[in-house]
């Protein structure tokens, strides 16, 4: 790393504040990796995880699955790509594991190019790996990508074959089991949407919820960016939140806690939200530390200038 | 006539679209143009690569600044169509194992799934993951306060970003019950649910509003900047 201002014969003739407010970035970079990196390590040493006590918003969501009739429908919309699968997946792998549990009939669509690869891949780490007895096309089926966004929300409350004509393995719709008495979404009693920005939670709940609130339940989970924009939904539209890592890991502290067998270790699959609150509280009083100095430094140079 | 027929195919389908949600008559219109977008929109992807394809070419045939990388995107782009289109890799479909073309992409195994899982995943990630770094630059460097409502916004973003993790709760979890509203994760809920929904909740209802606006000057033909060329 070079010593970038530090160089300058006129630097040590500097005051402290001036120095440190010049340092190089990437020192800030180097406090960060090393921020995250600890409670990475520590964490996968250990295996333990930090307490989380689940928020009103978390409960709704997984009371909202849990109260459900088994062989229920259930939609589960990916709205997201690999790029936010660090923040939304842990949420997506209890969502999906908790509805297996609870042997409801799971119909994964995606609206985002990349969506189809992120449920296909959720399908196989949690029911083909965990619940091979489920089957596909009468447990649960994934209808794959469809273009057109807020178009296709619109279509599936008016025709659901008409939305999604084949699953993601080219089989049509109309020759899967599990969907033949299925004509609109309003018949799924609960619709789950994950989340990353447009199309998403946002739309789901302005074109699908507010036409069909009294029939269908809505539960999302989201980004850290995205959360205050869903906020003002939550509890009438949306009747469950699960925002970012924060969101995920009280909502899977319960789904693990619900799922606990004695003497049986939770997955380490199962407790990814969980591990990533660790490097989470680290980064976060390092911003928090960064942002202090950063102040220190302003009203030291502000003092100065008006001494 | 290249910018009467599109106007006139927005406002008939507009016009559907809207009513279809209050008449029941015009429900099965509604639907048609919901179709039609679908279509429109599968098309656009084309549109789209044609976009991309262009500018790229042109900026290489230009040598503009960075033009490397227009190698790597074109290089990109027409690796994943080849292998796409031609189903590189694809096991055929359970239900028609004679036809050599009837599997998935997606199928485990196929060339276009091994980009995705060794080269989108780790590569989108990897930039999502360096905003972290950036952020906290940002943080040291432009968080400053400098007036009443910056003070306020570093409160706010003091109680969020402790409130949000196990610090919030070593720090004021030992308050009492009495005053369990001022703990750091009970405040940052509160952040959450009154201010941020306040705030948000009058941002939303503005733009409903211009969105609304903005509508029904395209439905009746006011504003055709839509259109392109100009003022028409």
């Amino acid at each position: 790393m070079s010593a970038g201002n530090f160089n300058n014969t006129n630097a040590s003739a500097r005051p402290w504040f001036e120095r440190l407010d010049r340092v190089d970035r990437r020192w800030i970079f180097l406090l960060m990796f090393l921020a995250v990196s600890g409670p990475i390590l520590w964490i996968g040493v250990t295996g333990k995880t930090l307490p989380e006590a689940p928020t009103l918003a978390a409960r709704a969501v997984f009371q909202e699955i849990d109260q459900l009739p088994a062989r229920s429908l259930v939609l589960i919309s990916f709205d997201y790509d690999p790029a936010s699968a660090g923040e939304l997946q842990p949420m997506a792998t209890s969502l999906v594991r908790q509805c297996a549990a609870k042997n409801l009939r799971m119909v994964f669509i995606a609206l985002w190019p990349l969506g189809n690869q992120v449920a296909q891949q959720t399908i196989q780490d949690v029911i083909r790996d965990d619940y091979p007895a489920l089957k596909e096309g009468e447990d649960f089926v994934n209808m794959g990508y469809q273009a057109g966004n807020e178009a296709v929300m619109k279509l599936l409350l008016t025709d659901f074959a008409k939305a999604f004509p084949k699953d993601s393995r080219g089989e049509a719709t109309s020759n899967i089991p599990m969907l033949k008495d299925v004509k609109m979404a309003s018949q799924f009693p609960l619709l789950i949407s994950i989340s990353a920005g447009y199309p998403g939670s946002k739309e789901w709940v302005q074109y699908v919820i507010s036409a069909k609130n009294e029939e269908m339940n809505f539960v999302a989970g989201c980004t850290g960016v995205s959360a205050p924009q869903l906020y003002p939904y939550f509890p009438q539209q949306i009747a469950g939140l699960l925002g970012a890592i924060k969101g995920a890991a009280e909502y899977e502290s319960m789904v693990n806690e619900s799922l606990a067998v004695d003497g049986v270790a939770t997955a380490p699959k199962y407790l990814q939200a969980q591990r990533r609150m660790g490097p989470q509280l680290v980064a976060h009083l390092l911003m928090v530390g960064l942002i202090i100095v950063g102040n220190v430094i302003f009203f030291a140079r502000k003092r100065r200038g008006a001494a | 006539m290249k910018r009467i027929i599109p106007m006139w195919i927005a406002i008939i389908a507009g016009f559907a679209m809207m009513l279809s949600s209050f008449v029941p008559l015009a429900e099965s219109a509604g639907e048609m143009f919901a179709d039609v977008f679908n279509v429109v929109a599968a098309i656009a992807f084309v549109l789209g690569a044609g976009s991309l394809a262009k500018q790229h070419l042109e900026k290489l045939s230009r040598r503009d600044a960075g033009w490397g990388y227009s190698v790597i995107t074109l290089g990109s782009f027409l690796i994943t169509l080849f292998i796409g289109m031609l189903k590189i890799g694809i096991h055929p479909n359970p239900s028609f194992p004679q036809a050599a073309y009837s599997g998935s992409n997606d199928a485990e195994g196929s060339a276009w799934s091994w980009i995705y899982e060794y080269m989108i995943t780790p590569l989108t990630s990897t930039m999502f993951a360096l905003l972290a770094f950036f952020v906290a630059s940002a943080a040291f460097r432009a968080f400053r306060a400098k007036n009443t409502e910056a003070i306020l916004l570093l409160v706010t973003a003091f109680i969020v970003l402790l409130g949000r993790t196990f610090a919030g709760v070593v720090l004021t979890g030992w308050f009492p019950d009495w005053a369990s509203g001022l703990r750091l994760e009970n405040l940052s809920i509160y952040v959450m649910q009154v201010f941020n929904t306040a705030g948000n909740r009058a941002i939303m209802i503005g733009i409903a509003l211009g969105v609304a606006a903005t509508g029904l000057r395209i439905l009746f033909g006011i504003d055709r900047s839509w259109l392109g060329g100009g003022d028409a």
